[in-house]
């Protein structure tokens, strides 16, 4: 087979060189200057850097609330797509294009936004103080802020599949005598199992790598409040410009996983639903 | 019952008549009742309480000091710079959408998948590494530092920098958006048009454009509302210097962290109105019938 299939429409050569032209000099040769800056350096010095107690730390709180968030979300998110795609409701529009609001409000917005509900005299920390919960700079914090600006990812993973669920299946479990949690554990729960997954994955992939709506409500102690972002900052900010970049490749490298996962998740629900219409 | 029914949907056409199972009792309405009381709770306390903030700390002091906010020779700055990167980056990134749709949707090739993948890269990665990537490039202990530093160019800690990295996290938004729809129209009506005689360009702008206009335009404001807001990125790159290297989003972390509360969430209630007005119309192209895909 030849490259490409001929086509009587014009213009291959002209998009084809500029897209590729333009991503390499964009975004792949760029990526490729992080990788060889990390690997100009001596292994042991990679290791160093990558393993050091503070970036341990700092991988810790951003892989540990982000998995946290995405979990939240996965639930509320579960929640929050069936109640709008089952129930009619006033203002139920409304609620539905505010979901993408975290995609829109810029994160240094919602971070202050944010620092601002949660302090301890803020709307809602007033109410959470007096109970000892501290949630602005502390982990709670930034777990709430990898939640809000991963929110619509797992939402809008989930109501698509929601709005697929044979709802005659669901009828027949219960008139045979199933009961709800049965039909829902049976029939709802497998159908949705692969945007369940997807919902996760991405909202985690969005939330490791975030920094702007974090670092306001963090506190930003090392090994307690510091993101694994906020330490490559640290890094740039004091000319170690190879120390930055060893940590961008093992956050790089985390996205590639994260991304090889979701690609798989969604080839995964592809079949199954292939599967579902025969 | 009646709502019961209506409720119901496609699936359940065939039972019109019979009694939908457990749909009218009171546990299912308990359950109702109890997601959207959830469902509310949880946007209030995450979405719509932040964004009452926002608005109730800009006007802590009055409309008039709210105002002025906007008055500080800094801020106007920054609106600027917002401006101008944006009125760079969302044309640039726009060509680029319309062409890799173009390459990837009208043409049979190898690699394709691979291609939409290495698109859509930028996304997954972290905006702090989006930004530090031009650093390595171009700061002054970076590959090209030292000779971009003898021809006296300055791209890092300045405009260039900033649009290269705005730029990188935009890269995706218009081009995911064109190639599933293009893919989905098929390639018909500009093989016809071709076929008859049409150039190129002529059959682009009579014949595609018109029917990708929405997907181009969602594609388009979720473009601009990012290149806007991007503070990660920016802010590796830009050297936070006042009146020259601040973009809007920075411009709130100066003055947040100077405790200029009013100022800071005054222009953070300018750019909650552009997100508003995003999906405002966001919301308005999906009413056009158009589906992300």
């Amino acid at each position: 087979m030849s490259f490409r299939r001929p086509s009587v429409l014009p213009g291959f050569g002209l998009t084809f060189g500029f897209t590729t032209f333009f991503l390499s000099a964009i975004v792949l040769l760029p990526l490729a200057a992080l990788v060889l800056a990390a690997g100009s350096m001596h292994w042991s010095e990679f290791v160093a850097v990558v393993s050091s107690p503070r970036a341990l730390g700092s991988y810790r709180l951003s892989f540990g609330a982000s998995a946290l968030a995405a979990t939240i979300n996965v639930v509320f998110g579960f929640v929050l797509a069936w109640t709008l795609v089952r129930y009619e409701f006033p203002g139920r529009k409304l609620i539905d294009a505010l979901i993408d609001l975290p995609f829109a409000l810029p994160t240094a917005v919602s971070g202050i936004a944010l620092t601002t509900v949660f302090a301890q005299h803020g709307w809602i920390g007033r109410y959470l103080d007096p109970l000892g919960i501290k949630v602005a700079y502390t982990w709670l914090g930034v777990t709430l802020a990898l939640t809000l600006i991963s929110m619509p990812f797992a939402v809008r993973a989930l109501q698509p599949a929601l709005l697929e669920v044979q709802r005659d299946l669901e009828d027949a479990a219960e008139t045979l005598g199933a009961t709800r949690f049965y039909a829902f554990r049976r029939i709802i729960l497998p159908t949705v199992l692969p945007s369940l997954l997807t919902g996760f994955t991405l909202a985690f992939a969005r939330a490791v790598g975030e920094y702007g709506s974090v670092i306001f409500i963090a506190g930003n102690l090392p090994m307690k409040t510091e993101i694994t972002p906020l330490l490559i900052v640290i890094h740039l900010e004091q000319f170690d410009y190879r120390g930055a970049a060893a940590l961008g490749v093992v956050m790089l490298a985390m996205s590639f996983v994260v991304l090889l996962a979701i690609n798989l998740l969604q080839a995964w629900g592809r079949r199954r639903h292939v599967q579902a219409a025969h | 019952m009646a709502t019961a029914l209506k409720a119901a949907g496609p699936g359940a056409a065939p039972a019109e008549t019979a009694e939908r199972p457990g749909q009218n009792t009171w546990v299912s309405a308990l359950v109702r009742c109890l997601f959207i009381a959830v469902s509310l709770t949880f946007l209030a306390a995450l979405l719509i309480a932040p964004v009452a903030t926002i608005f109730a700390m800009a006007l802590a002091r009055g409309f008039e000091v709210y105002l002025t906010s906007f008055a500080d020779p800094d801020t106007l700055a920054a609106i600027r710079l917002t401006l101008i990167n944006a009125a760079v980056v969302v044309p640039v990134n726009t060509v680029f959408g319309l062409a890799a749709a173009w390459a990837i949707a009208k043409f049979e090739f190898r690699g394709k998948s691979v291609l939409i993948t290495l698109i859509d890269l930028p996304l997954a990665i972290s905006p702090v590494i989006s930004g530090m990537v031009f650093v390595l490039l171009f700061g002054l202990n970076g590959w090209f530092g030292a000779w971009l530093q003898e021809h006296d160019v300055t791209i890092i800690f300045a405009l260039p920098g900033i649009m290269l990295a705005t730029m990188f996290v935009t890269f995706p938004y218009v081009a995911r958006e064109l190639i599933p729809l293009m893919q989905q129209l098929g390639n018909d009506e500009e093989e016809a048009a071709i076929t008859l005689g049409a150039g190129g360009w002529m059959t682009f702008f009579k014949v595609t454009l018109p029917k990708i206009r929405w997907g181009l335009l969602y594609g388009l404001i979720l473009c601009n509302a990012r290149a806007m807001g991007e503070f990660g990125a920016v802010s590796v790159v830009s050297g936070h210097i006042r009146g020259l290297t601040n973009t809007l989003p920075l411009d709130i972390e100066i003055l947040y962290n100077e405790y200029n509360f009013v100022g800071a969430f005054a222009v953070a209630s300018l750019l909650t109105l552009l997100a508003g007005l995003t999906l405002i119309v966001k919301t308005l192209v999906e009413r056009t019938g158009y589906q992300r895909r």
